[in-house]
């Protein structure tokens, strides 16, 4: 089975739990991002069908929320809370610090495919900024240093 | 024999918590993973409960560990990050927790200790009591909204009560009302929400369980923003443990009535704390605000009736219906009755969640709690409620934390987080960043607030580059005076706050290049 008909399987069989629940389109869009990384422009018809609403509905809850990705992403997502308490201490160095090392800006993902960097706003760790997340591991207290040694890490675990 | 405790909240997780408890179980001690006590500037807290009491040592690091054990065996005090008893810790100790009172002590998950230490006796004595005396004591406690709009909770409650759900295809006799708990907690600077569920969620559960009781709901959801990844993790277990045990679901504890409860995940998009995007968000579109009325108290939920309340507001029903009205109406001050869920955050010394009744000053919190900045800067400005609050200069730190009191100021308590920035702090860039954050989050219903922030960016930009300063600012004041009043939210409505408040009480920062 290629990818891609794999994914499609995919797909159909989440429709096909979620179609019945009330407000079903967020969980299915989660739990389809969760399966393949990312909610492919193609699954729009199906989910729209699926759900009995109009692409246009689905395509415009998609775009949206920031959670949700049309495309292909980094195999780890890191995050870096741009919010106040975290501009407080420092954040706005460490965000320069981290597209400088990583070469990419917010939304766009390392040429390896390791890492896509965005930008959050509030990770409720506000008492021991600045705080970034890798994947779902919240971290505190990243400074220039910490955060070089997060990245490493990643490459490490590959 | 000693118990060892290790948390296994976010922050306490986010500061290396796992690792300490690893280094314990490599010295043969498994550690219990309770809730933070908030004090997180002392996390990863070690706590260590014997004969003697329950002693704590903190931050602690994993190579600490054989030391403190050592150092266990003979006098703990010897040790470094020796603290003393936990319950000592002044800190800890003044303040007023309500709450809070079980956050840290065990397992959070566990369902024996909640019931321990008070937990579903509030829920207990709900089933014995009729809708309308369950929503009479939640009024008589004078409890208000703890989302950010202070809205008297026993109105809202009496209103979903009274109202009648509307007929649908599906249930021709009248559909369901529905309980929404709003933890979308996105302001920065707040983690109440957080540290209640990743620390006591049972008391979410049963406030919730409660409110369902009260006003005649059987299916309740809440609204958990992704960003709290293991607060999703611990919430998802505790409502499986829950439903096992009967205290949520059909027919609770026998007494033949029904209330079912899940958790929905937000998307990443700060609007949907605003509650009647955040119904919307639920139904599975695009979290654009409603206009009101009609209030989400008649048409909320799929066009039923609905109560919208904030993570802190349920959890404090469950203390208003354990100890009764009166006992929780003693707390505060005016017309803002019981404990606030203060957050200490920013550059401070000593950040962490302060629960005290209303009307303690924001000077005390910051100074005394906080013992000043992280950086040992002098403090600047202090930002109260969030990223639509207000800037605070020194000359407003006098002010008690009371609703009324701060919104004579033209500031606002909101949900209670207080963001610290020291003398390096550069307040344009602060009041940028705000209408930037809009420009971001905006839903986009709102004209003044959706164009009106991109414009608010370049006009500050330019105000900066020194283009015909001062028509640009009262350009910047005009552009605040139309998001003030054109916006149905207070996303577009307070975003000026912080703009305006960085203008009036630090203009310097404006011209100085």
């Amino acid at each position: 089975m290629t990818k891609e008909s794999k994914n499609t399987a995919t797909i159909e069989r989440l429709i096909a739990q979620h179609k019945s629940m009330p407000g079903g389109l967020l969980p299915l869009l989660h739990a389809i991002q969760a399966a393949i990384g990312h909610v492919p422009e193609t699954a729009v018809a199906a989910i729209a069908t699926g759900l009995n609403l109009s692409r246009a509905d689905v395509h415009g809850v998609i775009s949206f929320y920031h959670d949700f990705k049309t495309h292909p992403v980094g195999r780890h997502r890191v995050q870096i809370c741009r919010a106040e308490a975290c501009q407080s201490m420092g954040s706005r160095q460490l965000e320069a610090h981290a597209k400088k090392t990583l070469a990419i800006d917010y939304h766009q993902t390392t040429d390896d495919g390791q890492v896509t960097l965005e930008p959050v706003y509030c990770l409720g760790n506000c008492a021991c900024s600045p705080s970034v997340r890798v994947d779902d591991n919240v971290y505190a207290r990243v400074d220039a240093q910490r955060f070089d040694a997060l990245i490493a890490a990643l490459g490490a675990s590959q | 024999m000693s118990q060892f405790y290790v948390p296994q909240d976010t922050t306490a997780l986010a500061l290396g918590a796992d690792a300490v408890a690893n280094a314990l179980r490599d010295e043969g001690v498994e550690p219990t993973r309770n809730g933070s006590r908030g004090l997180f500037w002392l996390e990863p807290l070690l706590e260590v409960a014997s004969d003697a009491g329950r002693i704590g040592f903190g931050p602690v690091a994993a190579n600490d560990i054989p030391a403190i054990l050592a150092a266990l065996a003979n006098d703990p005090s010897e040790h470094p990050l020796y603290l003393g008893e936990i319950c000592e810790i002044p800190y800890f100790k003044q303040q007023q927790r309500l709450t809070y009172a079980r956050a840290g002590v065990g397992d959070p998950l566990c369902l024996d200790t909640y019931q321990r230490l008070n937990g579903f006796v509030g829920l207990k004595n709900a089933l014995s009591m009729s809708p309308q005396a369950i929503v009479d004591q939640v009024a008589q406690s004078g409890l208000r909204g703890r989302g950010g709009a202070a809205f008297p909770a026993g109105i809202k409650w009496q209103t979903v009560l009274d109202a009648v759900p509307k007929a649908t295809r599906r249930h021709p006799e009248g559909g369901q009302k529905y309980i929404v708990c709003n933890a979308d907690e996105g302001d920065s600077g707040t983690f109440a929400d957080r540290l209640v569920m990743e620390a006591d969620p049972y008391q979410l559960i049963e406030g919730m369980t409660i409110a369902g009781l009260a006003v005649g709901a059987t299916q309740g959801y809440i609204y958990l923003r992704s960003e709290y990844p293991v607060a999703h993790r611990l919430l998802d277990i505790a409502l499986q443990r829950a439903a096992e045990e009967n205290f949520i679901g059909d027919n609770i504890q026998g007494s033949g009535r029904d209330f079912h409860l899940e958790v929905r995940l937000g998307a990443g998009a700060y609007i949907c704390g605003e509650e009647t995007s955040l119904l919307e968000s639920l139904e599975g579109k695009r979290g654009m605000v409603r206009a009101k009325p009609p209030l989400p108290a008649i048409e909320g939920l799929f066009g039923q009736p609905t109560v919208v309340n904030n993570v802190l507001t349920l959890a404090a029903v469950s203390t208003v219906l354990e100890r009764g009205a009166p006992a929780y109406e003693s707390f505060g001050m005016g017309r803002s009755r019981g404990t606030l869920a203060i957050q200490l955050a920013g550059n401070i010394k000593r950040g962490g969640l302060i629960e005290l009744a209303f009307g303690v000053t924001l000077r005390e919190i910051v100074e005394d709690y906080g013992q000043g900045t992280h950086s040992g800067l002098p403090v600047r400005a202090i930002q109260v409620g969030g990223p639509l609050g207000a800037f605070m200069p020194e000359s407003q730190w006098d002010t008690p934390l009371d609703y009324e009191a701060f919104a004579q100021i033209g500031a606002m308590i909101g949900h209670g987080g207080i963001v610290v920035f020291d003398s390096s702090a550069d307040m344009a860039a602060q009041a940028r960043f705000a209408m930037e954050f809009c420009v971001a989050e905006s839903c986009g219903k709102c004209t003044p607030c959706r164009i009106g922030a991109v414009r608010g960016v370049e006009v500050i930009d330019r105000i900066l580059a020194d283009e015909h300063r001062a028509d640009n600012m009262i350009l910047l004041h005009e552009l605040c005076d139309t998001m003030e009043m054109g916006s149905l939210c207070a996303m577009g409505g307070m975003t000026p706050y912080p703009v305006r408040s960085a203008i009036t009480h630090f203009s310097s920062d404006f011209s100085r290049r």
